[in-house]
């Protein structure tokens, strides 16, 4: 016992403020998510505050917002998958069939840059482009002869709009591991494929996709998993009570009655019910490939 | 092309003369060129006050992330650390379960970090994503080195700080630079922890004068003839102050950003 002390002493050291971290941040909050079967009282603090088994769970299964804020934040995320998910791969093929090389770099460069802009500010463009008094877009709809479009307004838009704005964000940044698998194939495939006379799109679809294909699958799993956990910082910022019909999701409904209304059992067990189906959905997604493709997270 | 425009846009409009701004021909170069709305931002001293302020917890947040997240990925990346197997469970399972939004903000308010500089940085001082890149860097180091080292009568301690850190120079510029544009573009800590105008950073900020839709002064009114216009490209040239710090030191870090990603994706 003391000679294990003693050998590890140092790395343990070494770990231990990394340790704390995930104890007192990630660790301790899940200790927290006790307060989703008690009534948490401010003043009493978590141990002294009353049982009340399920009453919470209950009281988000029997709420009538239940189903709209489940809906919205399914069909955000599957929105984002099936539109957002394709979108690197489409632009991975592209750059790669560019044969100028500064050409290449100069539209990765510019593809990545959205990505490190913060929500704050893709949001504020957004609705600034999308303003109906002097916004481009709409000045670009008048041009052609289209009234203005109250976009922010409007909740059937809300989700193409954020979609839209995600891939914007993140297109570039999403291909640089597919343009990392692309480099990985034999090129020498390729010159194969010429000899048999393979066009262009033969050779994008017998050659490229198929090397990519474990990287697409890869990004496909870890993408399924994280279908209802879409980004709270960007949606609180881009939506407004006019167009909560579709633009509320969980994570903002808990951020607001949890939060903000101070309901602080009600706003953590509806993150608790949330996170289970999510980790649910992580689950059948990797069983789903390791049956499919032999392809798996673990 | 569509990337470029539309910062291309904002900068045109933020540089017009107030008469082509409402007359919305402002497409690519700016008409009428004036610098009365940075003057106007500029001016305004709680962009001061946020910039500041991000500069602080950027700063602050990048120092503490990068000690906390390096030595634990050493320790994690020494094959020969009793315990390494149950800490790496202890740390993968935090990337599919999380205690949640409230739970977090009670534990940060019962250690009394709430409105404080420490809120900011603390809360995420780790990201288990980094923290996993960082231990796949020193993994690849020979293990030769690390002997070598041993037999000059260093300790595991004196080896991570007089060879480890010295050869991981790149990825330890990779990992400060993913952290110091997280917490740059933090909006969420602040929204949460902070209660004071005087502590808030640049996004929070930008929020309030930009998307909340209060006016920075009452000059604006005095400016132009319509508001509504006005307003626009005093936005603009808001955005444009707070983001160019980003856009100016991007062309130079692209490529560390560019590794980083690399081998985050070949690892998984």
């Amino acid at each position: 016992m003391t000679r294990i002390w003693n050998k590890n002493k140092a790395l343990w050291l070494l770990f231990l403020p990394c340790l704390l971290y995930y104890l007192i941040f990630r660790y301790a909050p899940m200790f927290g998510l006790v307060i989703t079967f008690k009534d948490y009282n401010l003043f009493k603090g978590i141990w002294a505050s009353d049982w009340v088994g399920l009453k919470y769970y209950q009281m988000f299964l029997e709420n009538p917002d239940f189903w709209p804020l489940m809906k919205n934040t399914f069909l955000l995320g599957l929105y984002k998958l099936v539109f957002g998910f394709p979108a690197p791969i489409l632009l991975a093929i592209l750059l790669n069939e560019v044969r100028k090389a500064a050409f290449k770099r100069f539209v990765q460069t510019v593809s990545y840059l959205p990505h490190f802009i913060s929500n704050v500010i893709v949001a504020s463009m957004v609705i600034m482009f999308l303003s109906p008094t002097g916004g481009l877009i709409n000045n670009l709809l008048a041009w052609i002869g289209v009234g203005p479009i109250n976009f922010m307004n409007e909740p059937g838009l809300f989700r193409g709009i954020y979609v839209l704005s995600e891939i914007w964000q993140h297109i570039g940044w999403e291909t640089i591991i597919y343009l990392a698998a692309l480099t990985a194939i034999d090129p020498q495939l390729y010159e194969a494929a010429e000899m048999d006379g393979a066009s262009r799109l033969r050779k994008i679809w017998h050659v490229t996709l198929p090397g990519i294909s474990p990287a697409i699958v890869i990004t496909l799993i870890l993408n399924i998993g994280k279908v209802l956990e879409i980004g709270f910082e960007k949606v609180f910022l881009m939506q407004n009570p006019a167009i909560y019909d579709t633009a509320d999701i969980i994570s903002t409904y808990v951020y607001r009655v949890g939060m903000v209304q101070g309901n602080f059992s009600y706003g953590a067990s509806i993150d608790l019910f949330m996170g289970v189906i999510s980790l649910i959905f992580i689950y059948t997604a990797n069983l789903l490939s390791r049956r499919l493709s032999e392809t798996s997270l673990w | 092309m569509v990337t470029l425009y539309p910062f291309l846009h904002m900068l045109a409009v933020s540089l017009s003369s107030n008469v082509n701004v409402i007359q919305n021909n402002i497409s690519f170069w700016p008409k009428g060129f004036n610098l009365s709305m940075y003057k106007l931002v500029l001016g305004d001293p709680q962009i001061w006050t946020a910039y500041r302020n991000t500069i602080i917890y950027t700063v602050l947040g990048t120092l503490i992330s990068l000690v906390v997240t390096s030595t634990g990925a050493y320790a994690l990346s020494r094959k020969d650390m009793a315990l390494r197997n149950s800490f790496t469970v202890l740390i993968v399972i935090t990337m599919f379960f999380s205690g949640g939004m409230i739970p977090t903000f009670l534990v940060v308010r019962s250690l009394n970090l709430v409105d404080t500089v420490w809120g900011m940085v603390l809360p995420g001082a780790v990201s288990t994503w980094n923290l996993i890149l960082m231990r796949t860097f020193f993994s690849g180091i020979p293990k030769e080195l690390e002997e070598s080292g041993r037999m000059d009568g260093l300790n595991d301690i004196g080896i991570f700080i007089r060879i480890v850190v010295p050869l991981s120079k790149a990825s330890f510029a990779t990992i400060a630079l993913f952290y110091a544009v997280g917490m740059w573009n933090n909006f969420i800590f602040p929204l949460l922890y902070l209660r004071s105008p005087d502590l808030f950073p640049l996004q929070v900020l930008l929020r309030n004068l930009v998307l909340a839709g209060s006016a920075s002064s009452g000059d604006v009114t005095s400016i132009g003839g319509d508001n509504m216009v006005v307003e626009e490209s005093l936005k603009y040239a808001t955005i444009m102050v707070s983001t160019l710090p980003i856009l100016v030191i991007y062309p130079f870090v692209q490529k560390y950003f560019v590794k980083g990603a690399m081998v985050g994706a070949v690892k998984g």
